[in-house]
């Protein structure tokens, strides 16, 4: 179970999020560019430290402002997919999936043997030694989620997962994404702001907005949510993203 | 009505207006091209000359004559050691630069750049006023039983003063291109900071920071004012190819031209290496 209150004030407006993802769960946090998510992601991930409150996951603090604990990122075991991947572009795709287990001194046989099983689940064991740079959008974010999953961690964070990828592959990604995480089992938070992603990946969604949290409910439910006035069905070519709550619609 | 549209499409006026475009646009691009001829013409006939006098006055005989030898040997000696000084002093505070805030970081940075814009010979007296037997740290030295200035350390000095300045610039812009998304998803994998400098920031890093060294070794190599001022003339000691220039200059011509062939082909080398390794980078930069 990780445990999120915290506030950060920010350049425009006050972050003050408080949520929890019980174990398994894909929780989906869906908002406007720039109302906090990533900041979110990133304070939980420990490369952003909130101003005050509380970060728990599974009963070990990771930050409390009260007791002046601030775990660094090194310290926490989240498996964090960047937006765009960031897969360390000077090295292959096989020492980037390497990368987290060497960290953890394990031995070479340990590190051989976990990296060609995580390789094979994502279908990347042919191209181990490709420069990172020079693979598919799509294989780039198999080689993304292998590495963060090869170092078995505690909670998942995924920022736009596949909004790097080009609309036919989303689709795909989108069913094969909810399988993977949810056979992994840990707590996730999956950033978007696609609909789509939160009713065919996620458990529940909360709505942020301007650093606060104006909904939460069931994913399946996201389209009933009452704050998507502007929210349009999806559609096969059309991407639908979340209106602004608070502008009635001008036509 | 059918005339006025031919007049507009193929009238007078527009042949007019065409052909003086047309002829302003040849006579400026030929203008440009004199002025690049020109340009190129001055650098390499120089360079050319070099070449033509020496093959004439048989330079490369001089190449076995101790003054050469000695001065050859002596530059990449202390070109190197140069380097590695601030390749070591250097990376790190270039990183510092690149990644934090502090406070005075105007003012060292300013610092930083002092030596490129200050005139050798003045960066010369600036150093021996510090290091010399007189200077303000070298009279303690000096009582200590330790003498820097007109010693082999005190070229290296000089050279580490004068080029410091080009690696730093280079290191600091290469660590300032490596995406911080790299850095924060090394951490998130489990790596210390000083894990993820080695293993990610340095690597992405590293053509930027090898051509700022290569063009720290060329400044060095080519280093005068200073060297003269602080190090002196010390034939096999202190006379490095550019001082052996000079000097010889006052006798044999012949050695003079030998250490100027070998400085060119030394630059030469270094162009083409800089601009293989930039871009190297640059493509890098386009795939990310």
């Amino acid at each position: 179970m990780l445990e999120i209150d915290v506030k950060k004030k920010l350049r425009d407006f006050d972050l003050d999020v408080s949520l929890n993802v019980p174990e398994g769960e894909i929780l989906m946090l869906v908002g406007e560019n720039g109302c906090g998510k990533s900041t979110l992601l990133n304070m939980v991930a420990g490369l952003l430290s909130p101003d005050s409150g509380e970060i728990t996951l599974a009963g070990e603090p990771l930050f409390d402002s009260s007791l002046r604990i601030n775990l660094s990122p090194e310290m926490r075991n989240i498996g964090y997919v960047f937006q765009n991947y960031a897969l360390f572009p000077h090295l292959s795709v096989y020492e980037n999936v390497a990368f987290g287990l060497r960290t953890r001194r394990l031995s070479r046989q340990k590190i051989e043997v976990k990296v060609k099983e995580q390789l094979e689940v994502f279908d990347l064991w042919g191209m181990r030694d490709a420069k990172a740079v020079n693979i598919s959008g799509g294989q780039k974010q198999r080689t993304a989620l292998a590495r963060a999953l090869a170092i078995e961690p505690r909670l998942l964070l995924l920022d736009e997962p596949l909004s790097a990828l080009d609309i036919r592959r989303q689709a795909e990604m989108r069913k094969e994404l909810r399988i993977l995480i949810r056979n992994f089992g840990v707590p996730s938070i999956v950033v978007t702001h696609d609909l789509r992603d939160v009713v065919s990946i996620g458990d529940r969604v909360f709505l942020l907005e301007e650093g606060k949290v104006i909904h939460s409910g069931l994913a399946e439910e996201v389209f009933n949510a009452k704050p998507l006035t502007g929210a349009v069905m999806p559609t096969r070519t059309r991407t639908t993203r979340l209106a602004r709550p608070a502008t009635p619609r001008s036509s | 009505m059918v005339s006025s549209q031919f007049e507009r499409r193929f009238g007078w006026r527009r042949i007019k207006e065409e052909g003086i475009s047309g002829v302003r646009r040849r006579a400026l691009k030929v203008g440009l091209a004199l002025l690049l001829v020109l340009a190129a013409a001055f650098i390499a006939l120089p360079v050319a000359s070099l070449f033509i006098k020496s093959a004439s006055g048989m330079a490369f005989q001089s190449l076995r004559d101790p003054v050469v030898t000695d001065a050859l040997t002596l530059s990449l000696f202390t070109a190197t050691i140069t380097v590695v000084i601030v390749i070591i002093l250097g990376t790190p505070l270039s990183y510092l630069n690149a990644r934090f805030d502090y406070p005075g970081k105007e003012i060292a940075d300013s610092l930083i750049e002092l030596p490129v814009i200050m005139p050798p010979m003045v960066g010369g007296i600036a150093l021996l006023m510090a290091f010399g037997r007189m200077g303000v740290l070298g009279q303690h030295l000096h009582a200590g039983g330790v003498n820097i200035a007109f010693t082999t350390v005190a070229v290296v000095v000089a050279q580490v003063f004068v080029s410091m300045p080009f690696y730093l610039r280079q290191a600091r812009i290469s660590f300032e291109d490596v995406d911080l998304v790299f850095e924060n998803a090394a951490r998130t994998l489990g790596a210390s900071r000083t894990r993820v400098f080695f293993t990610v920031t340095l690597p992405i890093a590293t053509n930027g920071l090898i051509s700022g060294a290569i063009m720290a070794f060329a400044r060095a190599l080519g280093e005068f004012g200073a060297t003269i001022m602080f190090a002196g003339n010390f034939q096999g000691r202190t006379q490095t190819m550019p001082l052996a220039i000079y000097t010889a200059m006052q006798g044999d011509l012949k050695i003079s031209l030998c250490l100027a062939l070998i400085l060119v082909a030394f630059s030469f080398a270094i162009i083409a290496l800089v601009k293989i390794l930039t871009r190297r980078m640059y493509k890098n930069d386009v795939r990310n």
